[in-house]
């Protein structure tokens, strides 16, 4: 089905360079990702808390081996009701060498756009600082943002990740 | 350049980096007086294949450099040349510089060719300075000349080439080809013989495993034929292997582990005659698991000579730049401790024997004056004790200086009691900033060495522990885990979740009565034979909602850390466990109170509490209390 739903909306210009993304439901907004960041997508199961840590960052989990910490992106951007059932999704990104887990509503499909798709961020009117937007596309008349993953798992903002190394000393 | 070409360089870089630690060995351990022969030809050899190796990869800045050292080494084991404690001064330098020139080679970094020349002016010198007074300086020349040739012919023994050694036999004739040959050949760096072989080099490596006929072969003096028995022996003993597969090898035998204790979760539950079969059969898996990865683990452990080997000659260098004399002595180098380990530990150890070199021993002079022997000794030794390497610096100089030690702390405005006792005084100097050196030298007395000590050391999960008589001399105890992987374990519940304590910082778990309980403005105290200790409870710590929010409901760990004793107020005791560490800080951030994290029997992920960070909280609640 994903296939085909990708062919129905670029039969027009098929010859051109292609993306695929990766689209989720976030509350009642349609987001998608580079689907090339995406690792897998499980559902979601109870995590290790970690003490002080911002209300979005779950936890940790095991992933295989790897301790990975898991992000609630509707808490983040106050899209929707944080809640946990057994279709809550998480999609495990893999960037700049490290996995990650955000937690979503729903994923929906995978989308094939070309770059006359895309269409500039706005200024303004998303949750998302406009650093993280790659930009708009229509898919089947709506609207889908597009997200820059990578910038934004690398942001301060969702502090993931220490900064020059000061780890060691704010003991 | 190719794949294959940069397969063989790295093969030369690490031998010569080898042959470089052997020459210094070589020359440090050298008796000077009675130079053993085998022990110079050694040192001939080392330089030797460096020279060979550097000469056929076209690095003509080492194979220059080399060759004069080799020149002059050949003359001292034929007895010709007399080595003094200047020239084993000049030689060690001219490893330094070796080692500078490989690393830059090895980095592909501008060659510092004003080194190279430097270098060779000193040897040169040496060399100049004793033959002085020889009759034929002509016949120097031709050495020199003859020998530079040399390159080709070690080249091909350096590929294990059996027909190099047949070339021996070409003779004196070609000199006449080189005699035109400019005499400032060692800064020439486009010299035409080795442009030739640069570039019969580059064409293919296979190629100069058949010796060409075009190349002309004039042999000297040296004996390949001992590259060839040097490169050859200890093949056959070790291995060598990239540590990445090694950390792979670790990381799978963790996962094992695990695997083996969730086998273990479900076989528990297994009644009746089979449970009994699988039970048997688990505990067997259990012993092996554990037999895996203990010799897994074992692999990644390396003796700490290698890291003592570096003293000696430091200590040497250090000695003679402070006018003192100083003997050191070396035990306990085949201790074997994680690969991991033995670099970090560089830095610290090679501060603490600075500093007991600096401020601990006296000159010669002040020692005598003492009663004391001229000579200063300085004791570096690693030992096994239990689940610890405890790796111990001692000399027997003025020892630590408390009086200075208590000025100065408060002069920082550090916290200090009217006499504190002298185990609390020591630490002292870990603290950023302190430094009781009244000059500041190159070797110590800025103040940030020591409190970057104890941070390396902690980071290790180790501590440090200092021991000092005055005038009798001081002792630094390092005391470092076995292993950076595995943790013993005392795994703890606080509401729904599991948190693990390393077993080396607890003392013991008491289930307190109220009457053990106290409090002192806000902060809770457990009394515990006399002695009252600050308590923390965990559940504050980690942002859980615990089962009891009472001390005497639960269950309280003592703790002892380097810098304090407490107790942890926790729900229960899980039990006792080996677990594998993992790291937080791989995929999140680092976490305070908390030094990683590992994976339990079920799957779920536990946190390792860091027992070290969990005591500042204490400290902090100390400053409110004051």
């Amino acid at each position: 089905m994903i296939n085909n739903d990708a062919q129905k909306s670029d039969h027009s210009n098929k010859i051109e360079e292609e993306e695929e993304f990766l689209s989720f439901v976030l509350g009642d907004e349609n987001y998608a990702l580079d689907i090339m960041s995406v690792k897998e997508i499980r559902g979601y199961e109870s995590v290790t808390k970690i003490a002080n840590a911002p209300t979005f960052v779950k936890g940790v989990l095991n992933l295989r081996g790897d301790i990975v910490p898991i992000v609630d992106l509707r808490m983040k951007f106050n899209i929707g009701q944080a809640t946990y059932d057994e279709f809550t999704i998480v999609i495990m990104l893999n960037v700049n060498d490290r996995i990650v887990g955000v937690v979503v509503d729903a994923v929906s499909d995978v989308v094939k756009l070309s770059a006359k798709e895309i269409l500039p961020p706005p200024e303004f009117g998303v949750s998302f600082d406009s650093l993280f937007l790659r930009g708009l596309a229509t898919v089947e008349d709506k609207m889908v943002i597009l997200v820059n993953i990578a910038a934004l798992i690398g942001s301060d903002e969702l502090g993931l990740i220490d900064l020059n190394n000061t780890a060691g000393q704010e003991l | 350049m190719s794949v294959e070409m940069s397969q063989f360089h790295q093969v030369f870089f690490e031998e010569t980096q080898e042959h470089l630690q052997q020459l210094e060995q070589l020359l440090m351990a050298l008796n000077i007086s009675e130079p053993d022969s085998e022990d110079l030809n050694s040192i001939f050899r080392a330089a030797h294949s460096i020279k060979g190796g550097s000469g056929i990869f076209g690095f003509n800045a080492l194979a220059d450099v080399t060759h004069i050292m080799e020149n002059l080494l050949d003359k001292a084991r034929k007895g010709e040349f007399s080595l003094s404690i200047h020239a084993v001064d000049v030689l060690l330098s001219t490893t330094d510089t070796l080692g500078e020139i490989l690393n830059s080679y090895r980095n592909e970094l501008e060659i510092d060719w004003l080194k190279v020349t430097q270098a060779q002016g000193t040897l040169n010198e040496l060399l100049a300075d004793q033959i002085a007074g020889d009759a034929d300086a002509a016949d120097q020349g031709f050495g020199l000349f003859s020998e530079s040739k040399a390159n080709e012919s070690e080249a091909f023994g350096f590929f294990n080439e059996p027909d190099a050694l047949a070339e021996q036999a070409k003779s004196e004739d070609g000199f006449g080809l080189f005699v035109a040959e400019p005499i400032a050949r060692p800064n020439d760096t486009t010299d035409p013989g080795f442009g030739l072989f640069d570039e019969l080099l580059s064409e293919s490596a296979v190629e100069l495993m058949t010796p060409a006929p075009s190349v002309a072969m004039i042999r000297p003096s040296g004996a390949p034929a001992d590259v060839k028995k040097a490169a050859s022996t200890g093949s056959e003993t070790t291995l060598r292997v990239e540590i990445t597969k090694i950390d792979s090898l670790v990381n799978l035998s963790g996962e094992l582990v695990i695997t083996q204790s969730i086998l273990a979760v479900i076989g528990a539950e297994v009644a009746g005659e089979l449970g009994e079969r699988l039970q048997t059969a688990l505990l067997e898996l259990e012993r092996n698991t554990r037999e895996v990865q203990d010799a897994v683990m074992s692999v990644r452990m390396l003796p700490v000579s290698s890291v003592f080997n570096r003293f000696p000659r430091m200590v040497r260098d250090l000695a003679s730049k402070l006018d003192k004399k100083v003997d050191l002595i070396v035990e306990g180098g085949a201790t074997e401790i994680d690969k991991g380990m033995i670099e970090r530990l560089v830095d610290p150890l090679t501060h603490l024997v600075r500093n007991s070199l600096d401020h601990g021993i006296e000159t010669a002079q002040q020692r005598l004056d003492l009663g004391k022997s001229e000579i200063g000794k300085l004791l570096l030794k690693a030992e096994q004790k239990g689940g610890n390497i405890v790796i111990s610096i001692s000399d027997d100089g003025a020892g630590l200086n408390r009086e200075k030690i208590l000025s100065k702390a408060r002069q920082s405005g550090l916290d200090v009691a009217d006499s504190p006792a002298d185990e609390d005084v020591w630490p002292l100097i870990f603290a950023a900033g302190f430094s009781t050196a009244t000059e500041v030298t190159d070797i110590s007395g800025r103040g940030v060495g020591m409190d970057v000590v104890r941070r390396n050391i902690e980071a290790l999960g180790g501590h440090v522990v200092i021991e000092s008589k005055a005038g009798e001399g001081s002792i630094f105890r390092i005391q470092l885990p076995l292993t950076l992987a595995i943790v013993d374990g005392m795994c703890v519940s606080v509401g729904q979740q599991v948190f693990v304590l390393p077993l080396v910082h607890i003392v013991e778990s008491i289930q307190p009565s109220l009457d053990q309980l106290k409090t002192l403005s806000n902060q809770q105290l457990l009394k515990v034979r006399g002695e009252y200790l600050p308590l923390l409870n965990l559940y504050q710590l980690m942002d859980q909602k615990p089962a009891h929010l009472t001390p005497d409901k639960g269950i309280v760990v003592l703790i002892e850390t380097s810098k304090k004793r407490f107790g942890l107020c926790v729900d229960a005791l899980v039990g006792q466990q080996q677990v594998v560490i993992k790291s937080l800080e791989r995929h999140y951030r680092r976490v305070s109170g908390v030094s990683g994290a590992t994976i339990m029997g079920d799957g779920s992920v536990a946190l390792i509490l860091d027992a070290e960070s969990l005591a500042l909280q204490v400290k902090t609640l100390d400053g409110v209390n004051k």
